[in-house]
């Protein structure tokens, strides 16, 4: 064996993920469920999110409240978190109802399901840097839950600065973490096959 | 369980049958539905807009309530007030601590956003007031030499008289003479307030630059925002933390986090927070560890869901009675069929 770290640890990867795997050009004829969209659809809404939320970055938070152009792109940034936890859930109880960690992949749901809690928070901190009315009110609700199980000493609602710098890049960066690491664990275990008929299954 | 044992049981729980594979553009599908979703998402934004309604200030709320300030206000000064006795992590009081059985996290976490209210909402922003006004000069310095039982007396007949204008339907209050300085001292932060001055004073500290709202949300979290959020049906027993303002979508995932405040046990319980951040947690600790559940793990199985999402699988590949290893029923299907 080489003893080239840098050898190795391409060979180990190729290995777990070759090219025709991580971009494959065919699939198992079971594929063609429509059910299996749903997942493509969240991590298309993810893009739009991350798109629409840069262009806000970019002018900085107080710009939406007083631009057209900054209050449409607020309304993408808007629709695209409706949309991504949309696709989201249907995406989770349809890989639930497959019950898609069979074959290996409970990894592939655990991934995934960090990912949705994660997202949670994500669009948490985006409703408390809206700076209107509806972030006041969820501070002020929020603080006491947050409070009362001492996360509130250290992640403080009321705190626009960091609530802020979490939803813009500490959440978005976790999640696009854990969807890069769902999405591999998806390619290297394939998608998941149906449910075996009793007869052959045992 | 060995590597074998392992490989066995994942065997056992797929779809043995080899499928042919088919040709499969990932890239292409990419694609596709990034459009879709970008059509869709720029129809909705179009057509709906988002929602932006303006903030509450302390300058709105003391011009458009100011009989309500002052009661804010005194309740900060004497020490009533809900944030004065809140406890952790802005102060020693109990008056919102919770627990989990014996155990109070919060407690636990301290005190680490200290906040006096009296010191930091009414007394420290008079301090500029009283570089240009003498009489609130003089009021304050005779506040701050009086003995504690004094200022109680003071703020005690202040609170008395404030309760009977509110009764009468009053919009402003004449101080007795009984309430001594704290009368001047209130009139001049309702004045500050209703000028705009308070929002900036309680924003910006020592420091030029802000970007924590801590204390001016803290001082309007009560009676200045409760009436509004009610009349928008954003309060706890109203599903408040998934409605939105206007007749947009909320956060309609947190629909189970929100559902626990409508169980009257737990909307009522001085726990109750503590209880749902409970409840959730091990909800939460369920669905991540959903594969790992016997029984849950095979629930799909029962459910039968499977059967017309791969439909088109199982009618192809028919293998003879009903029957499924996750569950009592399997696909329709006549006799066995080898896989192309």
């Amino acid at each position: 064996m080489s003893t080239n770290l840098t050898a190795r640890l391409r060979a180990r990867l190729v290995a777990a993920l070759p090219p025709e795997q991580l971009l494959p050009d065919s699939q198992p004829e079971y594929v063609r469920s429509y059910v299996y969209v749903f997942g493509a659809m969240t991590l298309a809404s993810f893009i739009l999110l991350i798109a629409s939320g840069v262009v806000l970055a970019l002018f900085g938070p107080g710009w939406w409240h007083a631009s057209p152009v900054g209050h449409f792109f607020n309304s993408i940034h808007f629709w695209s978190v409706q949309a991504f936890f949309f696709f989201m859930v249907l995406h989770l109880w349809a890989q639930f109802f497959m019950a898609a960690w069979r074959g290996g992949r409970r990894i592939t749901w655990l991934t995934g399901a960090v990912t949705f809690v994660v997202s949670i928070g994500a669009a948490f901190t985006g409703y408390l840097s809206q700076q209107n009315f509806d972030s006041q009110w969820i501070a002020v609700q929020g603080k006491d839950a947050m409070n009362a199980i001492g996360i509130g000493a250290y992640f403080n609602l009321l705190n626009f600065g960091q609530m802020y710098t979490f939803h813009v890049f500490l959440l978005p960066v976790a999640v696009a973490g854990l969807t890069t690491l769902h999405l591999l664990q998806v390619r290297r275990r394939g998608v998941v096959p149906p449910i075996p008929p009793r007869e052959l299954g045992r | 369980m060995t590597a074998g044992t392992s490989r066995t049981a994942r065997r056992a729980d797929v779809d043995p049958r080899p499928a042919r594979a088919v040709p499969y553009d990932l890239v292409r599908e990419v694609l596709v539905v990034c459009g879709v979703v970008l059509v869709l998402v720029l129809a909705l934004s179009a057509v709906f807009s988002s929602p932006d309604d303006p903030p509450t200030t302390i300058r709105s709320f003391a011009q458009q309530s100011p009989l309500v300030f002052l009661h804010t206000a005194l309740g900060d000064l004497d020490g009533s007030g809900e944030i004065a006795s809140y406890g952790p992590p802005y102060n020693q009081g109990d008056h919102a601590v919770q627990y989990l059985g014996p155990v109070s996290l919060q407690k636990l976490a301290g005190v680490t956003i200290p906040i006096n209210t009296a010191q930091d909402f009414v007394l420290g922003p008079l301090q500029p007031l009283a570089t240009v006004e003498p009489p609130v000069a003089a009021a304050l310095d005779r506040f701050n030499a009086a003995s504690p039982a004094q200022r109680k007396a003071w703020e005690a007949a202040y609170g008395t008289a404030l309760d009977a204008a509110v009764s009468s339907g009053a919009t402003s209050l004449q101080a007795p003479a009984a309430a001594g300085p704290v009368g001047p001292m209130l009139a001049g932060l309702l004045e500050e307030a209703q000028v705009g001055s308070l929002d900036g004073l309680l924003l910006t500290s020592s420091r030029f630059y802000a970007t924590d709202y801590t204390k001016p949300l803290l001082f309007l979290q009560g009676a200045a925002m409760h009436n509004r959020a009610s009349a928008l049906n954003f309060l706890g027993t109203q599903w408040g933390m998934m409605n939105e303002t206007g007749s947009y979508p909320g956060q309609a995932w947190l629909w189970l986090y929100t559902f626990w405040y409508q169980v009257p046990a737990i909307a009522t319980s001085p726990n109750g927070d503590a209880i749902v951040w409970a409840i959730m947690a091990v909800l939460t600790l369920l669905l991540v560890l959903v594969p790992w559940l016997p029984g849950i793990n095979r629930l799909p199985g029962r459910l039968g869901v499977y059967r017309w999402i791969w439909r088109d699988w199982y009618r192809e590949h028919p293998v003879g009675p009903p029957g499924g290893t996750f569950g009592p029923a399997g696909p329709p299907g006549g006799g066995p069929r080898a896989g192309p």
